[in-house]
């Protein structure tokens, strides 16, 4: 059973086929994180609704436990989550829940809205939880904070900015590279195929075994979907800047810009 | 009216019928990329490569490409545009640009994900080979090609035949400079004066029989320095066209100046030699290789009559949106074929968001009967083939994605280059200028100005003519001014320009603070209407006061500069900071540039 956890663990994304089969075992908890009034519309069928706003309210990891819980999350249970948003929103709690311990966290690999184009069953009853237990144990190894940022630079690990090219440019922690948050995904799905994935990691000349953190703009959810791409590579060492760039600024650390360049004036927006 | 309102999509919309691209050059790319970072390639070297896959380093950095698109004639289809739009808004700033070579540009790409875009590029038949470097550049032609009423035939399958010919072809991997061919429909909408060769088609006899030709063109082009072409004979059959362009490209490659890159262009070695030499040298040059060529060379060209799919049109009578009447007026053209229009689309300075595309794509499929777009010489878009009565519907479609500015067709629409949002040569935010002149001139109705609707506006950030400024009734070149110790951006003005049958370059007048540039155009406005004769536009009061015959009040160039003189004074720093800083920029106006991209 401990063998097969494991192997599990390494499932980045679900597609929607698997996912169906396993609700009709009721095997899995699937975790619906858009807005309440979305969700009462129509969801998955037995998904809860977790919307990413209260759990920002407070992620201290005792109140992320508590929610687990409540939901019915034990230590094996298998948990997939999706959103309406490219699958950044979903990465986030994912990441959560996989940094208070719970190894079993998976991502739809499509959007709810992909879900319903393709015809899919919804449905908008509100399921009934049992509350379980969960244990605590902490994966600092996942976690990056700002001070860890530097140390780790100097130690060779790369630092990954997932927002926007134009949003990099102006400006960004000192020596990250930029993989644009819109790179990561492919037609329907929120991630591209592994292959593809793998060629524009080693086009940029990076190791399978690098140490790499990722941020982005304010609460590490386009870094998160970063994170889950580097994850379905089976890179290990990977760690989320979970409060990124925002957090960075208001301390006042130093910041590099290209310079002397209007990009901005190119965009048609 | 016809076939009324089939509402799906329609499924028998045109896709792309040559491939262009190679995706064994999108992995050859990503293998020199890393050569290149292993510092197993010298800089030089590899920057040659680079360019000849059509991947220009950015301002101040080779970190970033721009990347450029060679599509031939201008030609692209819904399915391209949705490839372009992906690949903008994955490895680019989710814009693309449309250049005055009929290509697309997508700007700060990272240098490791060039690769990339090239195979995703290669996958929908688009390549990017010979788009920049020493080679023979996209091969151009009319966005009219074909509909034009003022054309003896459409020379489109002409300019892809000669990019069959070209392309990848061994004998223009290394000329001395770039090399651009441009054919046009007729006398008034393309540029076959200011480029290496210009055709235009023209009826001709060959031994006593009609034969399809053209006026060719040698030796014009538009930069530091620019010159006229001068026609090489008064006909040139079709038959000969190909022999032609091989022996002015065989010339160029042996006597081009490789010395001095800044006289490189063909156009310097014509004029260093002299027209009528030059002249002899092509003809021998011809003759010779005809003779011994063992094989005969000839265009491949495709004439077959594309048959025009029909396309819905929609029994309701649409309710007109408001506007429709003045963007008719500047932005459709009407096609020699009866009930059909072409419809031109504003864009600022050639840019156009990743949804735009994607709207346009969508627009093309339902409503053009050629299922295609092309892409003009002004930075803009044209959908052909659309039917009179489907008008305000495509109006409403447009309106709806914000392309439906008015202004295509006249003043009201501005050429700039990039500038420094991405060039390394600019010295001034040319490509922000001309959308802040747009945007005034829109909202001022200059379009709908029957007195202005002939002339243009150009601006370019640097003295290399990329914005095309010299061929512009008014045009600008960026560069720096000074008062004191403070620098401003300051911009060099010239008037009369034109590029049609009596090719100009404009003559320069005075020098224009950036932050002046719009009430100067709107001074010379009011010059030319106190000083108008009835019924002249701008651009001939423009010319007729250049050749001498001014008045009454404005003799010449010279009195326009004298009454601009209060528009364009610098103001001290403590009167007026903004005079200072460039558009686009909070900080002083400071000079920088980097090494030019253009040869290697």
């Amino acid at each position: 059973m401990c063998g097969l956890s494991k192997e599990k663990t390494t499932r980045v994304t679900v597609d929607a086929d698997k996912l169906r089969s396993e609700i009709r075992d009721k095997s899995v908890k699937v975790l619906d994180i858009r807005k309440e009034d979305d969700y009462k519309q129509g969801h998955i069928p037995g998904a809860i609704n977790l919307p990413l706003a209260s759990l920002l309210a407070d992620d201290s990891p005792d109140k992320v436990l508590q929610y687990a819980q409540s939901f019915g999350i034990g230590d094996e249970t298998p948990v997939v989550v999706y959103d309406d948003t490219f699958g950044a929103l979903a990465s986030r709690v994912a990441w959560t829940l996989e940094y208070i311990g719970h190894e079993d966290v998976s991502l739809l690999d499509v959007t709810y809205g992909t879900w319903k184009k393709l015809g899919l069953e919804t449905s908008s009853e509100i399921p009934s939880t049992v509350k379980t237990n969960h244990s605590l144990k902490l994966q600092p190894q996942i976690l990056a904070t700002s001070d860890y940022l530097v140390p780790a630079k100097e130690k060779g690990a790369i630092l990954v900015d997932n927002r926007e090219r134009l949003n990099y440019l102006e400006q960004h922690i000192p020596g990250a590279i930029n993989i644009p948050y819109r790179m990561l995904a492919s037609g329907q799905n929120i991630l591209r195929p592994k292959e593809d994935l793998r060629r524009l990691i080693q086009n940029r000349n990076i190791a399978p075994d690098s140490e790499i953190i990722t941020y982005c703009g304010s609460v590490g959810t386009l870094s998160g979907l970063g994170y889950y791409a580097l994850k379905s590579l089976g890179m290990d060492n990977v760690k989320l800047y979970v409060r990124s760039f925002k957090e960075w600024k208001s301390l006042e650390k130093p910041i590099e810009k290209q310079n002397d360049a209007n990009y901005w004036d190119l965009s048609a927006e | 009216m016809s076939n009324t309102s089939i509402q799906s999509k329609p499924d028998n919309v045109p896709k792309h019928k040559i491939n262009w691209g190679r995706l064994e050059e999108a992995e050859r790319f990503s293998e020199m990329v890393k050569l290149f970072r292993q510092g197993k390639i010298n800089r030089d070297d590899f920057r040659r490569f680079r360019l000849q896959h059509g991947a220009y380093g950015s301002r101040m950095t080779d970190d970033y490409s721009m990347i450029r698109l060679k599509l031939p004639a201008g030609e692209v289809y819904s399915e391209q545009l949705e490839k372009i739009a992906d690949l903008s808004e994955q490895f680019s700033i989710g814009s693309a640009h449309v250049s005055t070579r009929q290509n697309f540009q997508l700007h700060w790409v990272a240098l490791e994900d060039v690769s990339e875009v090239l195979r995703g590029l290669a996958e929908s038949g688009m390549t990017t080979r010979e788009a920049c470097g020493n080679s023979v550049r996209s091969i151009m032609c009319s966005p009219l090609a074909g509909v034009c009423p003022d054309e003896v035939f459409d020379p489109t399958p002409y300019a892809v035949g000669a990019t069959k010919f070209l392309l990848r072809n061994p004998l223009c991997q290394a000329l001395p400079r770039k090399f651009k061919i441009n054919f046009t429909c007729c006398e008034k909408h393309g540029m076959a004066r200011m480029v290496d060769i210009g055709l235009i088609p023209q009826q001709g006899e060959v031994n006593g029989k009609p034969q399809r030709g053209f006026k060719v063109f040698l030796g014009g082009g538009l930069g530091a320095q620019s010159f006229v072409g001068h026609q090489l004979e008064p006909f040139t059959s079709e038959d000969e066209v190909l022999y032609t362009i091989v022996s002015v490209i065989r010339i160029f490659d042996r006597l081009g100046n490789r010395e001095n890159m800044a006289r490189a262009r063909m156009r310097y070695l014509v004029n260093e030699m002299g027209w009528e030499k030059f002249q002899n040298l092509v003809l021998k040059e011809r003759a010779m290789i005809k003779m011994l060529l063992s094989v005969i060379i000839k265009l491949e060209v495709d004439k077959t009559v594309e048959s025009m799919r029909k396309i819905s049109i929609s029994s309701e009578i649409p309710s007109v949106p408001q506007g429709y009447a003045r963007w008719v007026k500047s932005n459709t053209f009407k096609q020699k074929q009866p009930g059909f229009s072409c419809v031109f689309l504003t864009l600022e300075s050639g840019d156009v968001t990743s949804n735009q595309l994607r709207a346009i794509a969508d627009i093309a499929r339902e409503f053009t009967a050629d299922g295609q777009i092309r892409n003009g010489f002004t930075q803009d878009m044209v959908f052909r083939w659309v039917r009179d009565e489907d008008l305000p519907r495509v109006y409403s479609k447009l309106l709806e994605v914000g392309l439906a500015n008015p202004g295509a067709l006249t003043m009201a629409s501005v050429v700039g280059c990039s500038g420094t949002t991405s060039c390394n040569l600019a010295l001034t935010n040319s490509h922000r200028l001309a959308k802040e002149v747009q945007r005034k001139f829109i909202e001022l109705k200059i379009d709908e100005d029957d007195d202005l609707r002939n002339s243009t506006i150009k601006i370019s950030g640097c003295p290399n003519s990329c914005g095309q400024h010299e061929i512009a009734t008014i045009g600008f070149y960026g560069g720096g001014g000074r008062l004191g110790k403070d620098m401003y951006p300051l911009y060099s003005m010239s008037l009369g320009g034109r590029a049609d049958e009596t090719t100009t370059l404009g003559h320069s007048c005075t020098k224009v603070p950036a932050k002046r540039v719009i009430p100067t155009i709107l001074k010379i406005v009011e010059i030319f209407k106190s000083d108008k004769k009835s019924g002249e536009t701008l651009d001939l009061w423009v010319k007729r006061v250049i050749e001498g015959n001014g008045g009454p009040t404005i003799k010449s160039l010279d009195d326009i500069k004298e009454l601009l003189k209060p528009v364009v004074i610098a103001p001290t720093k403590d009167q007026d900071e903004d005079f200072y800083a460039d558009y686009g920029s909070d900080g002083s106006y400071h000079t920088k540039t980097g090494r030019g991209e253009c040869a290697a």
